[in-house]
């Protein structure tokens, strides 16, 4: 009865009642996602207040402090590095382990269930686990490889490996995650290819090679977009296991952006760099929704 | 009929809030919301509970409502965070080197403010001097010490009686800590460490740590109004280099070395001499399952070891009568009595002469003397590192210290980079 009478009312109420329906999700996306974005880059181009001191337009002062701060390059380098490991890392594993759970095997529960633990914990928790694997001297890895002979190693304390400690934390923690998407993508594919490949006498790495890896293609985006994604958010584990240190050796982007944001109060610069980050991630993500997206449907 | 039922009502309701306005007048109580952090081990959380307990007991107009709120920096975020939001808390206790940073903010007020009474006087004048170094600035006092230490020398009786070492007397200076350290070193065929002579965390306070050295050496490291700091001097490259050969010598864990892991690897006799707060005292006399020593921290040309910990701030945004009632809160738990319950708690040093004249802990010195090293040090004490605009100086420093023990660096040229970068910092303050 009322539907019918908004209906009879003439295209201009069904647009209210469109914007109507819309409200709720509009106002929350505003509030908490394009207006501290657009509030975000307007700051950027003042100083930071203090006390009794406002804010004063500076113009690119903010930026130009970027590109002299020695520690945000070395965060962006750490950064790109720690990307370049963790993405192709937790992707091949995920890929490699869901393969081998999607078989017929015996403990094949038990083993998806051991995969995916990692994921199910929190990074806090994983951090402080791991905290103790790399603790020098008496720590899970110093006592395989003293067992081994091999020599003690400071792993969180010496900078040529406290950034890669952190990486291997990452990917273990990821890639469980990602497996499932494999696991169920693998899942949905059509049994009779198997068959019809196991007729022709394919291999198990052609069959892979030519049918599998082209139809989980859809999948592989997806948790790209997501291992992009993680790779340049990724913090919490570096507040536990090295705070950034030694001497910087494990800084990356959003661990800078705290330090500078919430520990030294300089909100105006935190501002641009934030800018600088929300920028490189959505061209990231442009290119991966209008260029590869169209290129990894199989027809 | 119905609007009359409804008249009726709302005058009813009208009476009742009249009646009743001048009973929740007298009953409303003054709400005190309070951040504290926890920096070390022990059961502190419960400690504080009991304590704002009790003065809710004495005092039934306030009610404290203690919220712990993390490690100090953790605490500082959320009390800085809350200030700009509007609704600080009404007190909290934050390091006592980020009074600077507080006052840079416009965040809190001076507690001379608060202080009217010859009692007021008395009690605001008992604190130790050492801990009021870093409470006073520009002739105002900001802060109130409460979980205050300094760092003190830590040691295994057990393994001193090992290496042939006298287990009543801990090194002296720094040349005896070398030598002691050597001795305590252990080796296996290989060639391995099983067990280092001495370990000085550098992560989270490697600024702090680097201070040992650099008071032994005679030197400070910053002005008393926070603008402006010696980094390069050559007494601090000499004591950052001390440190940086103690593991080049190899009786030092090479790189850097965690902070929160330190007293475990006491505990687990991987060292046998670890530097750290008092504060932790409580929680190695807990642990350590051994005979252990507690030792003044050694000197070169001078003895003497930074303060630190943690002050009580009042915030300026809450209202005067909760400042007024934080204030009282404040007075209640700095008390001889209670500075001396807090102190054998946990083992942080209770921040007056009179905590230890009372007969609890004058008896608790006598039964366990180590108890006493924190406070017959703070004579020779000197200002912890604070500066304006302080997280940033500091983690100047800690990138310096960093580098010069991972060997990215030599001393010299780590602590001129740190120099440089803190004037640049610091140039705004001048």
């Amino acid at each position: 009865m009322s539907a019918r009478r908004l209906g009879a009312t003439g295209p201009g109420a069904t647009a209210v009642h469109a914007w109507l329906l819309l409200l709720p999700a509009l106002v929350l996306l505003v509030a908490f996602t394009h207006w501290p974005a657009v509030a975000t880059f307007i700051d950027s181009f003042y100083s930071t207040p203090k006390g009794s001191r406002p804010a004063v337009w500076v113009g690119l002062e903010n930026y130009q402090a970027m590109v002299d701060d020695p520690v945000f390059w070395k965060a962006v380098r750490n950064n790109l590095w720690f990307a370049g490991a963790t993405i192709p890392l937790s992707i091949g594993l995920a890929l490699v382990m869901a393969l081998w759970v999607n078989e017929r095997i015996a403990g094949r529960a038990f083993l998806r269930m051991a995969y995916f633990t990692p994921t199910v914990l929190p990074m806090i928790a994983v951090a402080n686990i791991w905290l103790f694997f790399y603790t020098p001297q008496y720590g899970l890895l110093e006592q395989l490889t003293g067992a081994l002979g091999l020599p003690s190693h400071n792993w969180l304390g010496d900078p040529r490996t406290a950034l890669a400690c952190v990486t291997v934390v990452a990917v273990w923690k990821e890639a469980g995650f990602f497996m499932i998407f494999y696991l169920a993508a693998l899942q949905t594919l059509n049994p009779s290819l198997r068959e019809a490949a196991a007729i022709e006498g394919a291999s198990r790495w052609t069959f892979f090679r030519r049918v599998q890896w082209p139809l989980l293609m859809p999948t592989t985006l997806f948790v790209l977009v997501n291992a992009v994604i993680n790779a340049f958010r990724a913090v919490d584990h570096i507040f536990v296991l090295t705070r950034g240190g030694p001497d910087n050796a494990s800084t990356l982007l959003l661990y800078h952006l705290y330090e500078v944001g919430f520990k030294f109060w300089d909100t105006a610069y935190a501002a641009a760099i934030t800018v600088v980050l929300v920028v490189v991630l959505a061209s990231v993500a442009l290119f991966q929704f209008f260029v590869l997206d169209k290129r990894v449907h199989y027809k | 009929m119905k609007r009359k039922t409804f008249t009726l009502f709302l005058a009813a309701a009208a009476a009742a809030s009249l009646a009743w306005t001048p009973a929740q007048a007298q009953a409303q109580t003054t709400e005190v919301s309070f951040f504290y952090p926890v920096a070390v081990g022990g059961p502190i959380a419960k400690a504080i509970d009991g304590f704002a307990a009790d003065f809710m007991k004495a005092n039934p107009g306030i009610k404290v409502n203690p919220i712990y709120a993390g490690t100090y920096q953790e605490t500082i975020v959320k009390a800085l965070t809350a200030h700009k939001a509007g609704t600080p808390p009404v007190t909290s206790v934050l390091l006592s080197t980020d009074m600077f940073t507080l006052i840079d903010e416009d965040a809190i007020v001076p507690i001379d403010n608060f202080v009217r009474t010859a009692d007021d006087k008395a009690w605001l004048d008992s604190f130790y001097p050492a801990f009021m170094m870093n409470s006073r600035s520009g002739g105002k006092t900001w802060g109130v010490p409460f979980q205050r230490s300094t760092i003190v020398m830590y040691y295994n009786k057990e393994l001193f009686k090992e290496a042939g070492l006298d287990p009543n007397r801990p090194p002296e200076n720094l040349a005896e800590l070398k030598a002691a350290a050597a001795k305590l070193t252990k080796k296996d065929a290989s060639g391995k460490v099983l067990q280092y002579g001495v370990q000085i965390p550098s992560t989270g306070f490697g600024y702090w740590m680097l201070q040992t050295m650099t008071t032994a050496n005679d030197a400070i490291l910053a002005n008393d109004a926070g603008t402006q700091v010696k980094l390069d001097d050559p007494k601090v490259v000499e004591s950052l280099q001390y440190w940086v050969d103690l593991g080049k010598a190899g009786v030092h864990p090479p790189g850097v070395v965690e902070w929160g892991t330190t007293p475990k690897d006491f505990f687990e006799k991987k060292t046998a001499i670890m530097y750290t707060t008092t504060g932790n005292l409580t929680n190695v006399k807990a642990n350590a399952k051994f005979d252990f020593g507690v030792g003044m921290i050694p000197g070169n040309k001078r003895k003497g070891s930074p303060t630190g910990g943690g002050n009580f701030y009042i915030f300026k945004k809450a209202s005067p009568a909760q400042q007024e009632a934080a204030f009282k809160f404040i007075k209640w738990i700095t008390q001889p009595e209670r500075a001396a319950v807090w102190s054998m708690d946990t083992g942080y040093v209770a921040v007056s002469q009179a905590a230890y004249g009372t007969d609890a802990l004058r008896k608790y010195g006598r039964d366990f003397p180590p108890a006493l090293v924190a406070r017959d040090q703070l004579p020779v004490s000197v200002a912890e590192f604070s500066t304006h605009d302080n997280q940033r100086v500091t983690k100047a420093l800690n990138d310096a210290v960093q580098a010069a023990l991972t060997g990215a660096k030599t001393p010299a040229q780590a602590l001129q980079d740190a120099q440089h970068e803190a004037d640049r910092i610091l140039r705004s303050y001048k």
